[in-house]
């Protein structure tokens, strides 16, 4: 059922507020439906959500287009073969339990993702923690947050965020480290965008070895050395005792530790000079920094994945709330560290305890008084004893055989994990692998046992936490889809299965969530023990009051007039979770990465997001608007190092590490730093033979937090020594076994096409069998230079383009654009059928050039004519003309770039 | 009645020669018209034709045999235009000359007649080749040369059923699609495995010949004609009734085309003791071995070429007027020129070595192939050193005129070769 937008204004039946699916700023939406089946809705912003005031990104605006039925698993399977659920649900109980019994509860595992629903995570935590007895739950949050959560529970005593979104629009200076925010948030950007313009005096520091679109925005970009942060942020320290820019009121009365982080921190980076050499930068950009932060009292320092996957990436975020507790700059308007997580539900996880080494709701595993409240709480005398193993320790023992069971929800480890290769090796192996997932061709899929077809985005009821502890109901606009069920129910349903009814026999949504909240609020006092997760005012909410829950930010503490407002900001005025009620400093060792270049792997390897595709694009993979961005494995490198390894612009380079080797589309760009290389993180099998990162990935973790360093990894790189390069476009999508023989293969889904890039370094083009994937219908079309190696053909059904194949022998091949456009036509014209197989537009036509806009389709060559004819100085005035940058604003820094060249 | 052309004689103007032009064609008449222009005062002409009409554009037969356009239609200059120029017209077979007396320069016509001449222009075109097979000259096996010979087929086609061409080359498939517009079921037969083959490559002429077929024509190839049956009529003629193939397969035949090609007529240059080969041998000037005498079209031969396309013998027409008029500095060479077809509205062109393929020539032929045959469409480009040596367009023939020209300018295509076949690029083209 793939869903069609309506562009006027149509009546709507219902209205359904809900969440975005996607990163952890946690966008409102507002689905007007105008049938009950949902066929036509309009998605747009929810104008009254406080985190995004109607305003969404290009991937929020196209959620309808990734409904698309045909992708989504059904119904349950065990071995391959379809099943009812009262058997598949048996059969996963008898197996699990077959497993414990022989091998004890650490031989299996559960692990999850940030983009279950809090209510989700609850019942997975309380299932493995306190029924199966075992800490093995782990998460891919654990890829992204866990630094976060190590260096707050250090600092703060408890993993709190002190501060909130607002606060961007107060601050005088905003540092963004670590974080390509334009991409990876586009409506907070936006929203510093929006702050920066209404307060001309506002500064913005951005602090990234790349270059990115975030730049857009930065007074000062310091473009430092990989992985030196802490470095800078230990000379910051520093530099604020140096100059007596301490806010000892704050320091005396709520803190402890501070002389023993600044006496290290002068050890390391006691002058502007040292730090300006250690982080490779020049001596006024720090200074100018340092400059700033003292004498700016409302700052906000913002940090995502760019400081968290670290093998020291702990010791980082310590770094930056040092600098923040020693002016006293934290829980107030305006000012205070504030990490932006990556997915939309990281933070409910981690609320739940959902990481294998917390207990649950922001207690710990190795306190016995923790320990004893939970089993009372969940009457259970089975509490996991210990911590369990971390997600890269976990694939690790599953290749060993030590962990036996494991039951994968709704996230990829072949793709996301480091070393991915042997991850893929590990479940191959595995004796039992348990999936739940809404969608049926995954890269797990091949290795799936059981298979649970679980609710998609658009099915799903329950909360969800965004980055600054603002819990939102997720509301269903379709009814679901097959036999799909919500894994909160699956997982409680396996749960009873194992002989735990009673403490899993949940039939509503709301009695999980009421669960939750009791447990956070159960002796939550001085008295008892004392947690910043207190959600005591949404405890025995009705249905209905659950059903129209207000997004509010927690802790949500009970009132007097039973009205909870939830609480903005914390610590203003200290009131850690500590033992003493004082934050700590912690002492920084700034290291730098753990695995350094070599003659060998001479380039340091940085993985990341890019702005249109989500996660394994396994939804915004099938929105032709979101693949039309980048619709390929792309490698980032500085002309200069392009120049040394004889790379060419738009050809094809084989990426190798020590673990795993990938192929990628070059890209030349001087937004990058020399002697680093930049991969998307988001391909997979299901899209691409050889685009995973994964495989590259050098499996360090952070001691403490146990997340890998996914930034760093030393690597190569040489030209592909590709015989042969080609594109297929084609309406029906090929099995994937017709392209097997193919060394490299990219799919991307096009409008009322599919889009495959192709090469291989093998053998020569085999034209007659490269003929067969045109399909038989229709009549053929062919060019041929063989002396040139350079074969063409298209097939063309009464006039209709069916498919279209380029081959040639080098990279440089027809622009996609135009050919691309011809498959939205019913009947091609006489002279588009001619010049067809040239690759190039008749005369007249225009060739709008890659897509820049994807929420209105607007492709550069538009914008380059549109600026040139119309005289268009900015990005407004270009707004107006093509609509370009009207919505989610993300391709503005693109627009920036085509006005000023 | 126009004036007549009056000549006002300029006493210090010699008095102007006599110029007799013997046959009415295109290239006489094309050769007369640059006359006319170069030098309009300097002959006192007589044309002589065969034909009793004036002279009419022969690549027009075909439609009119197809019943495209009508015999008024396809006259490029009726009688009054000789008037009009001055020019005698002697048209009907009774004029037709049979001997050239050159010692007393005259030209004796059948009727008796002798024309004096101080200069002679020989157009006597070329002849339709009659098989020697039995049955050849029976009532209804006709050739495909002139008005007569399309009249002759259009009033046998009114009652004939089938017809059979004997010959695939341009004038038989003509003739094939003309008679069957007409309604007649028609079978083409041919020597060679493929219809057009001394113009087209394989390829294209089975895409044309299926197109052909789809219209109802029939094809034997690589056959012979064996003999030509009759039955002996009321009038005691004998009748064609059908065709015996050497293969022994008989097929029906109310009426037999001969399109096997032409021969030059030399008969009259031959007899009175001009040097003759295949054809009148002629100069760089068109001048005959006699000084008095020039000949142009397809009765001549120069360098060892005969001429069946038109193309050349407007070229021919314009140096051999540039002489007549004494300018004297014309010089015809023979540019192997590129064959522009119409053959029942599919256009093709074909020019250099268009045959020459790597599997027989090695590996340092190249080509450059583009195929969509449910549009019509076939085109070869055969390149050789990055230059292109030969072409078929079958379909699609706008670019012809480039690819010779860049033949013939030997220019290099490697930077433009990806695009070469889709045609001229504004910014590529030379």
């Amino acid at each position: 059922m793939s869903v069609s937008i309506q562009e006027k204004q149509l009546i709507p039946l219902r209205t359904v507020d809900t969440i975005c699916a996607y990163c952890g700023t946690g966008c409102g939406i507002r689905v007007e439906i105008a049938d009950d089946q949902a066929q036509t809705l309009q998605v747009q912003g929810d104008s009254e959500h406080p985190t995004n005031f109607g305003r969404l990104c290009s991937k929020g605006s196209n959620l309808n287009e990734t409904m698309d039925i045909e992708a989504r698993l059904l119904h349950p399977e065990v071995d391959g073969q379809r099943v009812d659920w009262d058997s598949a649900l048996d059969t996963t109980a008898s197996r699990i339990r077959k497993i414990i019994d022989e091998h004890g509860p650490d031989a299996f595992a559960i692990y999850c993702s940030g983009q279950l629903l809090t209510e989700d995570y609850y019942v997975a935590n309380k299932l493995m923690k306190g029924f199966i007895g075992s800490a093995n739950i782990d998460t891919n949050s654990r890829l992204c947050m866990s630094s976060t959560v190590a260096g707050h529970k250090r600092a703060f005593g408890s993993d709190t965020v002190p501060g909130c979104y607002e606060d961007l629009d107060h601050a005088e200076l905003v540092i963004l480290t670590g974080s390509n925010t334009a991409w990876c948030h586009p409506i907070l950007f936006q929203r510093m965008r929006a702050a920066k313009e209404a307060n001309p005096g506002r500064k913005t520091v951005v602090i990234d070895p790349r270059r990115t679109a975030t730049c857009d925005i930065a007074d000062l970009h310091l473009a430092l050395k990989p992985g030196s942060d802490a470095f800078l942020f230990n000379g910051l320290l520093s530099y604020l005792a140096r100059n007596n820019a301490l806010n000892h009121n704050y320091i005396d009365n709520h803190t402890t530790g501070l002389d023993a982080a600044v006496a290290l921190a002068d050890e390391h980076s006691d002058s502007i000079e040292t730090v300006a050499e250690q982080c490779g930068l020049e001596v006024e950009s720090v200074e100018t920094f340092y400059r700033w932060f003292m004498e700016t009292e409302n700052t906000v320092t913002t940090f995502s994945q760019g400081i968290n996957q670290s093998s020291s990436g702990s010791d980082k975020v310590n770094a930056i709330i040092n600098c923040h507790l020693a002016t006293g700059r934290i829980g107030k308007p305006g000012m205070g560290p504030l990490s932006f997580t990556g997915q939309p539900n990281a933070m409910g996880g981690r609320e739940v305890g959902g990481l294998a080494n917390q207990l649950a709701a922001h207690m710990e595993l190795n306190n016995p008084k923790h320990r004893d409240l939970l089993s009372r709480f969940w009457n259970t005398n089975n509490l996991a004893p210990s911590a369990g193993l971390k997600a890269v320790d976990l694939f690790q023992a599953i290749g060993t055989g030590k962990v036996k069971g494991v039951w994968i929800i709704a996230t990829n480890p072949v793709d996301s994990l480091p070393d991915a290769d042997r991850v893929r090796d590990a479940l191959q192996g595995c004796e039992l692998v348990i999936q739940s997932d809404c969608m049926n061709e995954t890269d797990t899929t091949p290795f799936a046992h059981i298979r649970f077809p679980a609710l998609g985005w658009g099915e799903k009821d329950g909360t969800l936490t965004n980055s600054e502890r603002r819990i939102s109901r997720q509301r269903a606009i379709y009814p679901r889809s097959g036999e799909a069920h919500a894994d909160w129910w699956i997982i409680s349903r396996v749960a009873q299965k194992l002989g735990f009814e009673e403490a899993f026999n949940y039939q509503h949504v709301a009695e999980v969530f009421d669960e939750h909240a009791r447990l956070s609020a159960f002796e939550n006092s001085e008295q008892g023990i004392l947690r910043d997760f207190n959600l005591a005012g949404m405890a025995g909410l009705s249905r209905s009051q659950y059903e129209q829950l207000q997004p509010v930010q927690w802790p949500v503490l009970k009132q007097a007039d039973q009205q909870s407002t939830g609480t903005q900001r914390l610590f203003g005025e200290g009131g850690f979770f500590t033992p003493d009620r004082r934050a700590n400093f912690v002492a920084v060792t700034p290291r730098f990465p753990e695995n350094n270049t070599s003659q060998q792997y001479p380039l340091i390897l940085n993985t990341g997001r890019i702005r249109d595709q989500w996660h394994t694009m396994t939804r915004t993979g099938l929105s032709p608007k979101l693949s039309a961005h980048l619709p390929e494995p792309f490698v980032e490198i500085h002309p200069a190092e392009a120049e040394r390894y004889q790379l060419q612009e738009g050809t094809i380079a084989r990426l190798q590490s020590h673990w795993g080797s990938m192929l990628a589309r070059v890209r030349i760009t001087d937004s990058i730093g020399r002697g680093q290389l930049f991969v998307p993180m988001h391909w997979t099998a299901q899209f691409s033979s050889q685009g995973r990162m994964g495989p590259l990935v050098n499996p360090v973790v952070d001691p403490v937090s146990g997340q890998p360093e996914s930034k760093h990894t030393p690597t190569s790189i040489v030209p592909y020594q590709g015989k042969w390069f080609g594109f297929l476009l084609s309406r029906q999508r090929l099995q994937d076994s017709r392209l097997e023989g193919i060394e490299y293969r990219v799919r991307s889904t096009g409008v009322d096409h599919h889009r495959y890039e192709l090469a291989d370094s093998n053998d020569d083009a085999n034209w007659t069998e490269l003929l067969s994937l045109l399909g038989e219908k229709g009549d053929l079309l062919e060019y041929q230079d063989n002396n040139q190696q350079r074969f063409r053909a298209a097939r063309i059904d009464d006039g209709r383009l069916q498919s279209l194949l380029i081959i040639g022998p080098s990279s440089a091949l027809p622009e996609r654009d135009w050919l691309a456009s011809l498959f939205a036509s019913e009947q091609l014209e006489d002279v588009e059928r001619r010049q067809l197989l040239s690759g190039k537009p008749p005369a007249g036509a225009a060739d709008t050039g890659p897509v820049v806009c994807a929420c209105f389709g607007v492709g550069r060559n538009t914008i380059l004519n549109a600026i040139a004819e119309q005289k268009l100085d900015s990005t407004e005035a270009v707004g107006c003309a093509l609509k370009a940058g009207t919505n989610c604003g993300s391709c503005i820094p693109e627009i920036r770039q085509l006005l000023k060249n | 009645m126009a004036k007549a052309h009056q000549q006002i004689q300029d006493p210090t103007q010699p008095s102007p020669l006599k110029l007799v032009v013997i046959g009415n064609g295109m290239a006489s008449i094309r050769t007369l018209e640059e006359l006319l222009q170069a030098a309009p005062d300097a002959y006192q002409i007589t044309v002589i034709g065969r034909e009793p009409f004036g002279s009419y554009n022969r690549i027009m037969l075909s439609p009119m045999l197809a019943g495209e356009t009508t015999r008024e239609e396809i006259m490029i200059h009726d009688r009054p235009w000789y008037e009009e120029q001055g020019i005698k017209l002697l048209a009907g077979d009774e004029y037709e000359a049979i001997l050239i007396d050159r010692r007393h320069k005259q030209v004796q016509l059948r009727n008796g007649d002798k024309i004096d001449y101080d200069r002679m222009l020989i157009a006597t075109g070329a002849d339709p080749i009659r098989l020697p097979v039995p049955g050849s000259d029976a009532e209804g096996v006709l050739c495909f040369r002139g008005i007569r010979d399309v009249e002759a087929m259009l009033e046998r086609s009114e009652e004939g059923q089938h017809a059979v061409v004997i010959g695939a080359g341009l004038l038989g498939l003509e003739a094939a699609n003309g008679l069957s517009k007409r309604g007649m079921k028609v079978t083409v037969i041919h020597r060679a495995r493929y219809p057009l083959n001394r113009q087209l490559d394989q390829e294209a002429a089975q895409l044309l010949q299926q197109e052909l077929e789809s219209r109802g024509i029939e094809f034997r190839l690589g056959v012979n004609t064996h003999s030509i049956l009759t039955k002996t009529d009321a009038q005691g003629l004998h009748q064609v009734t059908s065709l015996k193939l050497d293969s022994g397969e008989i097929l029906a035949a109310d009426m037999v085309v001969m399109a096997t090609g032409i021969r030059p007529n030399i008969e009259l240059a031959h007899n009175s003791g001009i040097e003759c080969n295949k054809g009148i041998l002629v100069s760089d000037c068109l001048q005959s071995f006699d000084p008095a005498i020039y000949a142009v079209g397809e009765c001549v031969e120069h360098r060892a070429v005969t001429f069946g396309l038109v193309e050349p013998l407007f070229e021919q027409a314009r140096v051999c007027a540039n002489h007549l008029a004494s300018h004297g500095v014309a010089s015809y060479t023979y540019l192997k020129p590129a064959t522009r077809l119409k053959v029942s509205g599919i256009s093709l062109y074909s020019m250099g070595d268009y045959d020459l393929n790597p599997k027989k020539e090695g590996e340092d032929i190249e080509l450059i192939t583009l195929r969509d045959p449910a549009a019509n469409i076939y085109k070869k480009l055969v390149i050789k050193d990055d230059r292109i040596v030969g072409a078929v367009l079958y379909g699609d023939t706008v670019d012809g005129p480039w690819y010779h020209e860049l033949m013939r300018d030997e220019q290099d295509i490697s930077r433009f070769r990806e695009g070469l076949i889709f045609g001229r690029e504004p910014e590529d083209a030379p």
